[in-house]
């Protein structure tokens, strides 16, 4: 046995019934995450976040991001250390995004994993932050619950038991996921073309002057505006894109969200041309529309025609009520079962990662080479490196 | 006293230097060094693992850790200052920062020729600069350290890849370029010797801040074109 293969076995002796203990770090877009995991235990989710250093700039700075993720990584180990009550030496593993994200942000979080790889020895395992989107359902106890009474099993996985699908909607992914097996097998169906939706949010606020980051800002406004008073294009959904179920076309479950944003500046630039205030709660709204329409509809398509009855629904635009109004009614009517982890753990964080980390040590995947590189586009079929 | 010394403003490298009872001197107990300035997150902890042949898994017999802060390439520069970090954290090691061309500084001086007097060292900031500080012959930074084109450097002799770089801009403006040191990048292991000397002398480091001197690129976006 190589002393790899030693120390992953030990790890999972060391694990035993309660599951092994994870620290993961995430620190791909301006979150800098800490959390501690036994299993799918949640012990603690640190997260740091810059938001406030990009206001002003309506959009993340990259730089800027990096910069703060190389002040916020110790304070915020030291935190979650503190708040799991366990020291660096229970730690069985490490698990760090490695991708996809933004390349100098991820290279802070990287960095520190290694040197906390290094310093204790332990196993270290580079993590697809997009899988670990996925993975974090496992933390939520009410859907970690349900899934093990499905299972029958004391353990709950992801993708073995239930046919899975999921929809991952933040300010930097927009993709549909099949996922044959968590720790093994993870489709890419679909995925924006150009721009993410939550990026189109944010662009659309700053048109509006409703400011940063725009997803809150724009539902609050939709609330109050008529989603049906303006109609606003709906990305890739003609029949040339679509095709049908037994002759796919080129973008049958793809999204593009920056045509969309351009028709938004158009119409407002309309009404200013004439004189007119622009009605920007009726804007917000169509605009909202527009991108939660598409995306639910390819969701729920792409469940149906590939045989998926369960979807889970990640990402930091999870936390927009319209878009959770509208994949209720439209799961339930398809008769799929929908999964919404709780806010917190939808949003970048550590938890996640180590979450993930978690199912591969469980399931004796062995850790990365310490000479791995961060990849700002890993594919999502790649779950570690 | 043992120090381990990382430095990634340019190249990757980190290195054990012992500096022994009593002495002023110290001593490169192990090194690694890359040449290439864009693999930092993927070699230096290979690299820095490489120098601890018994695997530490409760701490070294390090009394402080180094950092070289730069100047240098941003991303590059903060793997080295992460890694650190969390090492100093993880074992509970002091760490100390030290501005990287202080290092090459070093070199200058305990080498061959060192000059009688102020001299200048220089690395590539890319985008046509260099990130460059001035020295006393006693190896004191004077001045600097600063980013800027080269043909803003004052007249003095000139070190490092900085200077290499730019040698005939340099030339004509009366410095003079050792090609010797032309290709020198700052490294850990004089960073690490430069540190030993310091402490033994009674001197004080930085903290490890990053030395950036430039700001990010992005600018606050000005109101939107209205249509007319």
């Amino acid at each position: 046995m190589s002393a790899t293969n030693a120390a992953v076995a030990s790890v999972q002796d060391a694990a035993g019934a309660m599951g092994p203990l994870i620290l993961g770090i995430e620190s791909s877009c301006d979150e800098t995450g800490v959390g501690i995991v036994r299993g799918t235990t949640l012990l603690t989710n640190t997260v740091s976040s810059s938001m406030n250093e990009h206001v002003r700039f309506g959009g993340v700075i990259p730089e800027i991001a990096s910069r703060a993720h190389l002040d916020a990584i110790v304070p915020a180990l030291t935190a979650a250390l503190t708040e799991a009550g366990v020291s660096l030496q229970d730690i069985d593993a490490i698990a760090v995004t490695s991708g996809p994200g933004l390349a100098g942000a991820l290279m802070v979080g990287v960095s520190a994993a290694k040197a906390l790889a290094v310093a204790t020895g332990k196993p270290l395992y580079a993590i697809n932050h997009l899988v670990a989107h996925v993975g974090v359902a496992l933390l939520d106890e009410t859907i970690s619950a349900r899934l093990r009474s499905d299972q029958g099993s004391a353990e709950s996985s992801l993708g073995r038991t239930e046919r899975l699908g999921a929809l991952l909607v933040s300010g930097g992914h927009t993709e549909v996921l099949r996922v044959r097996d968590i720790a093994a097998d993870v489709e890419l169906l679909g995925a924006t073309i150009d721009d993410a939706a939550g990026e189109a949010f944010d662009k659309v606020a700053r048109l509006l002057g409703l400011g940063y980051p725009g997803g809150p800002a724009i539902d609050r406004l939709a609330a109050e505006g008529n989603r049906t008073a303006i109609k606003f294009p709906r990305g890739l959904t003609a029949a040339k894109y679509m095709g049908t179920a037994e002759e796919p076309g080129p973008h049958r479950y793809d999204f593009s969200f920056s045509g969309l944003k351009t028709a938004v500046a158009r119409c407002v630039e309309g009404y200013e041309a004439r004189g007119e205030e622009p009605p920007v709660a009726d804007i917000a709204a169509g605009f909202q529309e527009a991108v939660l329409d598409v995306i639910t509809a390819k969701a729920v398509l792409a469940c149906r025609e590939q045989g998926l009855d369960t979807l889970l629904l990640g990402g930091g635009v999870a936390a927009n009520s319209r878009l959770r109004q509208l994949l209720t009614d439209r799961t339930s009517a398809a008769g799929i079962r929908l999964l919404v982890p709780r806010t917190s753990l939808c949003t970048d964080n550590g938890a996640m990662v180590a979450a993930l980390g978690a199912q591969l040590v469980m399931r004796g995947v062995a850790p990365s080479p310490l000479a791995f590189a961060p990849d700002s586009s890993l594919p999502v079929s790649t779950i570690s490196v | 006293m043992l120090l381990l010394a990382i430095d990634t403003s340019a190249i990757a490298s980190a290195a054990l230097v012992r500096l022994p009872p009593g002495s002023t001197a110290g001593l490169v107990e192990r090194s690694f060094a890359t040449q290439d300035t864009r693999s930092h997150a993927e070699v230096l902890a290979p690299g820095v693992a490489s120098l601890f042949p018994d695997a530490p898994t409760s701490g070294p017999d390090l009394d402080a850790i180094v950092v070289g802060v730069g100047p240098g390439p941003f991303t590059g520069l903060r793997s080295g200052i992460a890694m650190a970090r969390t090492l100093s954290f993880a074992w509970n090691v002091p760490l100390h920062g030290m501005c990287s061309l202080d290092a090459l500084a070093w070199e200058v001086r305990t080498g061959a020729s060192a000059p009688a007097s102020d001299f200048l060292v220089a690395t590539d900031a890319r985008r046509r600069e260099v990130y460059w500080a001035r020295y006393d012959a006693d190896g004191r930074q004077v001045e600097g350290p600063a980013v800027g084109p080269a043909v803003d450097l004052p007249a003095l002799p000139a070190y490092g890849r900085g200077a290499g770089l730019y040698a005939e801009v340099l030339a004509a403006n009366g410095c003079t370029v050792d090609p010797e040191f032309a290709a020198a990048q700052p490294a850990a292991a004089s960073l690490g010797l430069a540190a030993a000397s310091l402490l033994a002398a009674g001197g004080h480091l930085l903290d490890s801040s990053p030395l950036y001197l430039r700001e990010s690129d992005a600018k606050v976006p000005g109101p939107r074109k209205r249509a007319s």
